[in-house]
């Protein structure tokens, strides 16, 4: 729809009438051919020019804030509120990583819930960027035989103990190697984001991601109004279309704002801790100096920037 | 030279809108399941790919199993042009283009297959070398594009070139189809083993995880595609003048015992270490065979693919039976099924069962699922089919005493 405002808007000045011309019957076209295939895959307007565009990390700063622009004028449309798309850029001298007490988890699950709402993931089908893992006490960690479908009365469970997963943030991403249309990728703070607007949703990313931390959006994911978070980022929270892959960004538009994630906030045991590596005085420095720290799946390379520990 | 190209073309499609009452009541039946299998796809196009069972936990499954299960198909034409152009092997030489019409059908198949498993088929030409980004070196999806495309466009100008030439009543130039059909060799290997790659490369998934499964890739590849030409050959040998002799269907027959058997030894080894070691990476193989906690719906179909492929090598390596047309066409059938089943399903599915984390979600494809594959099975035999229609007659016009000046041993067909 942009195009062809513009070209009608220089259609007037007299200057280049046939350039003009020229760009106001390829808008028009453009218009046309959006128009109808918008009509044949029930799409919103601006189809054509969406399905054109190139990456998002290859525009210009015009480009990139006619987009965001673009983006929030159709999600306040959509969703009848006041929405914000930023794209705050990483922090120069921040490399973020992430710190869970697994002796302090008490599998409540609070930050499950709290990371949907913060992030907008899909209510129904319901997508959990979280997952706590109940494991025996006598067994230790042992994936095979957790579960995370339990519901008992009161957690903690006597004989249980939790280990959330989520996307560990890899130094090393499998899934960003195996994307083959580079829709993914490592930010300089170290966040592993995902292009909604590049992905083509074949799904590589999710079988090579050994910690499950990848979802895809199997059909048009549903937010209530009411419920959406209108505060978002480009690379993170803001609404996602159906067919794409989305994920963890440790709560990117907070982060880069200086707050903490929203699951670092909501628990209530304080079981989760989150900082600057390149910070002498992080509570994640701290963390590493004092206390004796593992990662998931170590012998796979991947390098998680997200660390578990036993405090006690 | 140019303006005989609508000539040909219009040879073409008159041959292909001729046909006895079979012909066309084998086309509306294709037309019907691509009908049936393109209604379904317009379904998922608008609701998503929820309407098929695939979840995050199994986030690959039928789709992406058929598409490999096809990329072993399109080998076919390897099995036919080593003997015929390495070994110089005439009796298969003159039968080797319905490899290549086979290797065209199977890799439009595959491509439609990666089509309907994207979440965002709009996007597709993100995938297009120069146009879009593909993400070389590191992404072997990216690499398996390429390949291919590759591959399918060697086919292409190979048959194209024959059969022109054919039409015509040339001979085929030798110095230009020649270099091609041996490129087209290790291209076949290429597809396969960058497939497998797909797979072979994925750390996170410790049963796809191997180093010997590219070989198997190629082994199981180098029996199920000649299955299906050893009895397209009996077809074409019944219904047309086409010469093709027992020694030639033999010959592909006992090649095909000797990939069938380097495929279950390749298999065997592959289960003596996972149940030697017994380590938890074990678990897949158990999903698969014997069930874990209950979940067991792949068992029959593991065991099943064992059985047919195990009696399918004995009758192929057993001269007696291997000569015989009917345990002949037995074993082709059981070598299809049972390597349908060992990509198809057998593959993907307990791969990601469990998943990384642990969770058993047991995957079974649902009805549009199934429809979409049929339809696109329906248009690989169409194309198939279409291909043949146009090849035969040319093949056989080709073959009698010509009525102009060129002599006959020179338009004889590869």
């Amino acid at each position: 729809m942009s195009d062809a405002d513009r070209g009608r808007a220089t259609h007037g000045d007299g200057l280049e009438r046939s350039v003009d011309r020229r760009a106001l019957l390829i808008s028009t076209g453009l218009t046309a051919m959006a128009a109808v295939s918008a009509s044949v895959a029930g799409a919103s307007t601006g189809f054509i020019e969406r399905l054109l565009r190139t990456r998002f990390t290859e525009l210009s700063p015009e480009r990139k804030a006619e987009i965001l622009a673009d983006l929030e004028r159709e999600y306040g449309e959509r969703y009848a509120r006041k929405v914000m798309v930023a794209d705050t850029p990483p922090m120069d001298g921040v490399e973020f990583a992430y710190g869970l007490d697994i002796a302090r988890c008490v599998g409540c699950r609070r930050c499950v819930y709290a990371c949907v709402h913060e992030n907008n993931q899909s209510r129904d089908p319901q997508i959990h960027w979280i997952r706590v893992l109940r494991m025996e006490k006598e067994r230790g960690i042992e994936l095979a035989e957790s579960t995370a479908y339990y519901e008992p009365e009161l957690v903690p469970e006597p004989d249980a103990f939790y280990l959330p997963v989520a996307c560990q943030q890899c130094r090393n991403p499998a899934c960003v190697k195996v994307c083959p249309v580079k829709a993914t990728w490592k930010e300089p703070d170290g966040i592993v984001v995902i292009d909604p607007d590049w992905c083509i949703g074949c799904r590589c990313c999710m079988s090579a991601c050994p910690y499950g931390a990848r979802h895809f959006n199997w059909s048009e994911p549903t937010i209530s109004s009411e419920e959406l978070n209108p505060n978002t980022h480009y690379l993170g929270n803001r609404p996602r279309p159906k067919g794409v892959v989305e994920k963890c960004t440790f709560c990117i538009h907070r982060v880069r704002e200086g707050r903490y994630p929203a699951c670092v906030e909501i628990c209530p045991v304080g079981a989760r801790k989150f900082g600057n590596l390149l910070d002498e005085n992080s509570e994640m420095r701290y963390l590493l100096r004092e206390k004796r720290v593992f990662v998931l799946k170590e012998e796979l390379n991947t390098q998680p920037r997200f660390y578990y520990f036993y405090a006690t | 030279m140019i303006k005989d190209i609508p000539s040909f073309v219009a040879g073409s499609a008159r041959l292909v809108l001729r046909g006895n009452r079979w012909y066309f009541a084998w086309m509306a039946f294709l037309g019907v399941l691509i009908v049936w299998g393109v209604t379904a796809w317009l379904q998922q196009l608008d609701q998503g790919l929820i309407v098929s069972n695939m979840r995050d936990q199994v986030s690959w499954a039928y789709y992406i199993g058929n598409f490999t299960f096809l990329v072993g198909v399109a080998a076919a034409a390897v099995m036919l042009v080593i003997p015929a152009y390495i070994y110089n092997w005439k009796p298969i030489k003159e039968i080797a283009i319905f490899g290549e019409l086979l290797a065209i059908s199977a890799i439009v198949m595959c491509m439609l297959f990666v089509l309907v498993d994207m979440g965002r088929p709009d996007r597709v030409w993100h995938l297009l070398p120069l146009v879009g980004s593909l993400n070389l070196p590191s992404s072997l999806l990216g690499w398996d594009v390429l390949v291919l495309n590759l591959y399918f466009v060697l086919n292409l100008v190979i048959v194209a070139h024959l059969l022109y030439t054919a039409y015509h009543r040339r001979p085929y130039s030798p110095r230009f189809v020649v270099p091609l059909l041996l490129f087209s060799i290790p291209a076949a290997v290429g597809i396969h083993t960058v497939t497998a790659f797909v797979y072979a490369g994925v750390a996170a998934r410790p049963f796809w995880n191997s180093a010997i499964l590219a070989p198997r890739f190629l082994a199981s590849a180098f029996c199920s595609g000649p299955a299906v030409l050893l009895i397209l050959f009996q077809i074409l040998r019944r219904t047309t003048s086409i010469e093709i002799k027992n020694e030639a269907i033999w010959k592909i027959a006992e090649l095909m015992a000797y990939a069938m058997f380097l495929n279950l030894f390749l298999f065997g080894a592959e289960i003596f270490r996972e149940y030697y070691s017994a380590t938890h990476h074990l678990i897949h193989t158990q999903y698969l065979f014997s069930g874990v906690h209950g979940h067991n719906a792949l068992v029959p179909f593991a065991w099943a693919s064992l059985i047919a492929s195990v009696i399918a090598f004995l009758l192929f390596l057993i001269p007696a039976t291997r000569r015989n047309l009917v345990t002949l066409n037995l074993g082709c059938l059981l070598i299809y099924s049972g390597v349908f089943i060992e990509k198809g399903i057998a593959l993907v599915i307990p791969g990601m069962t469990p998943d990384t984390l642990g969770e058993f979600y047991e995957y079974v494809p649902t009805l549009t699922e199934v429809r979409i594959g049929a339809g696109i099975f329906a248009i690989g035999f169409l194309i198939f089919t279409v291909l043949c229609k146009i090849a035969i007659p040319i093949l056989q016009e080709s073959d009698e005493p010509a009525s102009d000046d060129v002599p006959q041993t020179e338009v004889a067909l590869p």
